[in-house]
């Protein structure tokens, strides 16, 4: 069907892009900020009236950002964290999501209440609980078998990897999208004698690609941004995350205002390219083939 | 309810039963499997600290003695805290005006760049930037952003004549600030979670509603907002879940004030935890709260209507 450009259609689609972009700009300003901040000398960044655009070009806060703090071993480590995260709340958490929404078993019900009740606990309680946990995990880190006497997991990429492994948050959202999918697919499957993992893995799985990416993009994310948690369980400078790295940049509550963003920008480079590629899977339409 | 499978239907009712119930033994065994990564460690890594925090709400612990067991004495002093009460009216008004704007708009926006138009990847990407700016260093930036004299916000207001607040140093516009914050830092998800729910509406739906002659308000109310029920109730738990304990953005802007109109409950808990090391009596603040959050979740559950979901 050929869409015809009447002059009414054409004032509505300007209309719908010219929303878009003024809502847009309001969403872009802070970076606007953070943008021309990292580009502009010290003294023309608090002035009256604003400056828009550098009026003075220069990389300094780059080169001071990336001289002061390691941030190529704190890259590599927030890489390892997040890439971790990824993998495995993708995989656990569309296993048990998948469970949840379209197995049979008893205590499903009573299960997946308690995981989604576990979601309102505030986070800040069960931090000292959490830390005690890795701390004497038995038989690692100089530990014996009742976790005492050593480190436990304490300084190792595990003390941040296994706690966020498989998020409520990543059963429940993969459990929600596996509910939309028909359910006529895997019984024709079963007919056929496929087993139950293959029915998720080669059936409903490829199905859920949307919800995958969108959830792929959240947890790396969460990885990359995670900021308390791996200030508390590392210790050891070598597995600083970069987001302990641009902590570097504010002390007591002078904040190097320059370096900062020009290191924040960087920071989020690589989030931003994720997304970017993530995208082509996030609105990627689900055909039905042979259902209806 | 489970709807009879084909082979059910197909067989005798006899040997039905029994291949029925071997079947269905089948499948829990593989359920039980499929599920068992995921609830191991949700029970190391969140069931066990929030049982053990919920036992220290009962206690006397200062992280660095040994608890000593007090009862209900926590619980009776959240009676008599008024500074605590006061957080929670304070994130009731957070709330109140946070989730209806966001639901609204991500859902507004999340429909209109799933058109197929020119252009639409770029405006998911600039909409979602936000979402992936790290919470401390966007609450710095906006800071600035609404400084009185300095800040962005108020130079544009004035351009429209409006003398803008002192946002962040006034009563009446602290709390405001920050919905304006969150909702900028959250819509980006919101948006990309509905924009994948969209994609899970089959086109056969779209194409029978064009048929059958319908305008674009009837295909929202009656294919695409039914359709993305489940999607609607994720994101409203989601959402009310993360409103109710807003820290970060107030703990950078505001610390809570001024006099104490942004603190929130979240915030009041830390402090007393972290920093007077009462860890007994934060502990019986979250619970109290959890239970605020229980009741909300409820509530909405009703509100969706969504029966089997729970």
């Amino acid at each position: 069907m050929k869409v015809r450009w009447t002059s009414a259609r054409i004032a509505r689609e300007t209309l719908f892009y010219l929303l878009l972009t003024a809502f847009g700009l309001v969403m872009f300003l802070p970076f606007e900020w953070a943008l021309s901040t990292s580009f502009q000398p010290d003294k023309d960044i608090f002035t009256i009236p604003l400056h828009w655009f550098p009026a003075h070009f220069t990389f300094a806060h780059y080169v001071k950002a990336f001289t002061t703090v390691p941030f190529g071993r704190y890259f590599l480590n927030s890489f390892i964290l997040a890439i971790s995260g990824v993998a495995t709340n993708l995989f656990f958490g569309s296993l048990a999501g998948y469970a949840f929404a379209r197995m049979v078993f008893r205590g499903r019900q009573a299960m997946f209440r308690i995981l989604l009740t576990s979601m309102m606990v505030p986070g800040v309680v069960t931090l000292i609980p959490t830390f005690i946990i890795i701390r004497s995990f038995p038989l690692i880190g100089g530990n014996n078998l009742f976790g005492q006497g050593g480190f436990g997991l304490l300084n190792t990429y595990w003390a941040v990897i296994l706690p966020g492994a498989a998020g409520a948050f990543a059963v429940f959202m993969m459990r929600q999208f596996f509910m939309t999918l028909p359910t006529d697919l895997g019984e024709a499957a079963k007919i056929d004698g496929c087993g139950e993992f293959r029915i998720f893995w080669n059936i409903y799985l490829p199905l859920c690609k949307p919800a995958l990416a969108t959830l792929g993009v959240f947890t790396f994310q969460a990885g990359w941004n995670s900021f308390l948690w791996p200030l508390i369980v590392f210790t050891n400078g070598q597995l600083a995350t970069v987001q302990m790295g641009l902590q570097a940049f504010s002390y007591n509550h002078n904040t190097d205002f320059g370096p900062l963003m020009a290191a924040s920008i960087v920071v989020m480079l690589p989030l931003v390219l994720i997304f970017i590629y993530a995208q082509k899977y996030m609105t990627q339409g689900i055909a039905f083939s042979g259902t209806k | 309810m489970v709807k009879p499978s084909r082979s059910e239907v197909l067989t005798e009712p006899r040997e039905r039963t029994m291949r029925v119930s071997r079947l269905n033994a089948h499948e829990s065994r593989m359920a039980y499997l499929f599920v068992s990564p995921a609830m191991l460690l949700f029970f190391i890594f969140a069931l066990l600290p929030a049982v053990a925090a919920l036992l220290l709400s009962f206690t006397n612990y200062d992280i660095l003695n040994p608890p000593q067991w007090t009862g209900l004495v926590n619980y009776a002093r959240i009676l008599q805290d008024q500074v605590f009460q006061q957080t929670l009216g304070n994130i009731l008004y957070y709330v109140v005006l946070y989730i209806p704007f966001m639901i609204t708009l991500s859902l507004l926006v999340a429909l209109a760049l799933n058109r197929k138009m020119p252009g639409m990847k770029f405006f998911r990407t600039i909409y979602y930037l936000p979402v992936i700016s790290s919470p401390v260093a966007a609450s710095t930036v906006w800071m600035w952003l609404f400084n009185q004299n300095y800040g962005v916000i108020n130079q544009i207001l004035s351009l429209f004549g409006i003398n803008g607040p002192n946002w962040l140093f006034d009563v009446n516009s602290a709390m405001v600030a920050i919905v304006i914050v969150t909702i900028w830092q959250g819509l980006g998800g919101n948006m990309i979670i509905y924009l994948a729910g969209l994609q899970g509406i089959p086109e056969y739906l779209y194409e029978a509603a064009t048929l059958d002659g319908a305008n674009k308000w009837q295909m929202f109310r009656y294919i695409i907002w039914p359709s993305l029920r489940t999607t609607t109730f994720f994101v409203t738990t989601t959402s009310f879940i993360g409103a109710f304990q807003l820290f970060d953005q107030a703990y950078v802007m505001t610390q809570g004030g001024p006099g104490n109109s942004t603190l929130t409950p979240v915030y009041n808990i830390y402090n007393n935890g972290f920093e007077q090391l009462q860890m007994g009596y934060a502990s019986a603040q979250a619970f109290t709260l959890f239970v605020i959050i229980i009741i909300v979740s409820m509530i909405n559950l009703r509100v969706n209507r969504e029966q089997n979901l729970v």
